[in-house]
């Protein structure tokens, strides 16, 4: 049984008065298993965090789930009440923010923060909860945590109100962690911190993860399987090894090939041409053909289906069929 | 900085060292004056039965429209002179300060409570809850504050209390506005999108997450407020719609003094005008201080 798995997913949005229709997620299906980390890559725009809030069920009010079943341990959660879902959030699913160092309230205190959530899901008592709080600022390396659980965000320098974040995020004990770039608003020496502060937090509590990024090097280093989004689809997915080594897709290809490697010496690097589709008028067929080096008659024509490459390696595109 | 940069190109930088000058000025320029003259003030009032030498309500007939001391016929017994009825009306100024800031107080209290639950509602929700409120908020402030207030007094009938809750009830429109205005930008922040995330009720969000962060523009708003609200007790009062008669306040002062104006008994409405306006003066010049000292967008500079 996998922890969480994705059925056909599909997310809309949908203007004022219906007019028109953009397909943020389209028919995505995907898997993560117990302590596995999943990673999402994509452009701007190409629907990885829509699919991340479509998880939580906490799209905006334009945006809708038109079909598909998200099944988490064992449950749908499409079917799940409102209220039901609030017990979801943050107490089986965590996620942390695009930018963590405005995800503080500036008037409460660290300790505040993080006993919230214990506070809110298991009604635990002020005492308690910051007797926990100090432990999970210990947990994400924090010194000192008995004077800085009382002091205030504007106290700390952004690489620990980022770990704070974290701390918040592990509270309850969650199965599942949603990771939107959560390390876009640092620097690298602190990014490479973070991200092993997130493993470690990982490996010890038997976490599954979700890391959204466009940055190909942290989905290397952090990811056991990768997806990768074009245009609401998942155009690739499989283990990061196999990907890496044996791309199926063009698109994830001429993502590869993007990377700046030091081994190359002076070959240039490869960009992709052109821009990233509109999302309202996506051209027929595949929507990445105006891009591909290596379009075919029928790509203007048909959107592949999605294929099976190899044993857990899928992939839309007509070659690879 | 000065005139240590290059000729060219300095006048803009000129110009900005000249703005942060003027609002760090602004910003920082304790008001003293309006602070001291609220402190007497609140002092006064809350001191009044030791402070004021006589019953404010009741006068001797035989001492009617005495001048203050320092004139020809003043007396010892009456510093600032007694008014038609004889009563001392220092006494008056003293216990009507108190009426007038029990008044304003409780009234911007009110009128702050409801705006800003109306405010943080209309705001976080959305919907057709802001639609609602907004749309009367729109139909409320589309009325004259003054005409509306008489018009309330009229159907409730003077009472102080009653005209605390008619200036609350004209008034909380103001707050609703800008308390709306700024949970609209808060609820963008990433704090409440966490706290959305980590499963808060919507609630939980607004009081713990909303609430406090526009508590500091509420204050604000309340000090800038508090003038207007005295202002409108006052003329409420001197329109014989406010505060019932024999009770000393300053608006009805006024109008008990205008009949003896042209017959130079000045000090009947130069002093209680004289309260008015420096009550409100000071209410007003704190109210920007803070507004400044407060307002993100000004502290910048």
């Amino acid at each position: 049984m996998k922890l969480l798995e994705l059925r056909h997913l599909s997310t809309h949005y949908v203007s004022a008065r219906g007019a028109r229709v953009t397909r943020a997620v389209d028919d995505v299906s995907l898997t993560v298993g117990e302590g596995e980390t999943l990673g999402i890559v994509g452009e701007s725009g190409s629907g990885k965090t829509t699919l991340a809030l479509s998880l939580l069920r906490l799209l905006p009010p334009a945006a809708r789930i038109v079909s598909g079943e998200i099944w988490f341990e064992g449950e749908d959660l499409l079917t799940k009440s409102h209220r039901e879902m609030r017990r979801v959030r943050g107490k089986r699913i965590a996620m942390i923010l695009q930018d963590p160092l405005a995800s503080l309230n500036p008037l409460f205190t660290v300790g505040d923060q993080v006993a919230e959530p214990l506070r809110v899901h298991e009604g635990a008592s002020r005492g308690s909860a910051w007797a926990r709080a100090r432990e999970l600022l210990r947990a994400v390396r924090i010194a000192a945590p008995e004077t800085r659980v009382r002091e205030y965000p504007h106290q700390l320098s952004g690489g620990m109100r980022q770990r704070i974040v974290g701390a918040i995020a592990i509270s309850c004990g969650p199965r599942l962690l949603i990771a939107d770039e959560p390390t876009t608003s640092l620097d690298l020496t602190i990014q490479a911190q973070y991200l092993q502060l997130l493993r470690d937090l990982q490996r010890d509590r038997g976490l599954s993860m979700i890391f959204i990024t466009h940055n190909l090097g942290i989905v290397a280093r952090m990811c056991d399987h990768v997806a990768v989004m074009y245009a609401g689809r998942l155009v690739e997915a499989g283990p990061v090894a196999r990907i890496f080594s044996s791309a199926a897709h063009p698109y994830t290809q001429a993502l590869l090939e993007s990377i700046p490697r030091m081994a190359d010496g002076r070959k240039r690097l490869t960009a992709i041409d052109g821009q990233p589709p509109d999302p309202v008028a996506l051209p027929p067929g595949c929507a990445f053909h105006p891009r591909c080096p290596k379009v075919l008659d029928r790509c203007r024509k048909e959107a592949p289906p999605e294929v099976r490459v190899a044993a857990s390696h899928t992939s839309r595109c007509w070659l690879a069929s | 900085m000065n005139g240590s940069g290059p000729a060219a190109g300095s006048s803009r930088a000129a110009a900005l060292t000249l703005a942060w000058r003027f609002a760090s000025f602004r910003s920082e320029g304790f008001p003293v004056l309006p602070v001291l003259i609220l402190s007497v003030l609140v002092l006064v009032a809350v001191f009044a039965n030791v402070l004021a030498p006589h019953d404010p309500e009741v006068g001797a007939l035989g001492d009617r429209f005495r001048p203050p001391a320092w004139q020809e016929g003043g007396t010892r017994d009456h510093l600032l002179g007694t008014d038609h009825l004889g009563r001392d009306v220092l006494s008056r100024l003293v216990f009507g300060a108190r009426v007038s800031l029990v008044v304003g107080f409780m009234a911007v209290i009110f009128a702050g409570i409801l705006g800003t639950a109306l405010g943080i509602l209309s705001g976080y929700l959305g919907g057709w809850v802001d639609q609602v409120i907004m749309r009367v908020t729109d139909a409320w402030l589309a009325l004259p504050a003054l005409t509306f207030a008489i018009f309330l007094a009229a159907i409730v009938g003077p009472s102080a209390m009653n005209i605390v809750i008619i200036l609350a009830a004209v008034y909380w429109t103001r707050y609703a506005r800008v308390i709306r205005g700024e949970v609209l930008s808060l609820k963008e922040r990433d704090f409440v999108r966490l706290a959305i995330v980590a499963g808060c009720s919507k609630r939980t969000i607004m009081r713990r997450h909303i609430l406090p962060n526009v508590v500091n523009s509420g204050i604000v708003l309340a000090t800038l407020m508090l003038g207007v609200v005295i202002v409108t007790e006052a003329s409420l009062s001197f329109l014989g719609v406010g505060v019932p008669p024999p009770k000393p306040a300053w608006g009805l002062m006024l109008a008990d003094g205008k009949k003896g104006l042209m017959a130079g008994y000045w000090w009947l409405t130069v002093l209680p005008g004289t309260c008015i306006m420096l009550l409100v003066l000071s209410a007003n010049l704190l109210g920007d201080w803070l507004r400044v000292k407060f307002d993100p967008q000004l502290r910048q500079l």
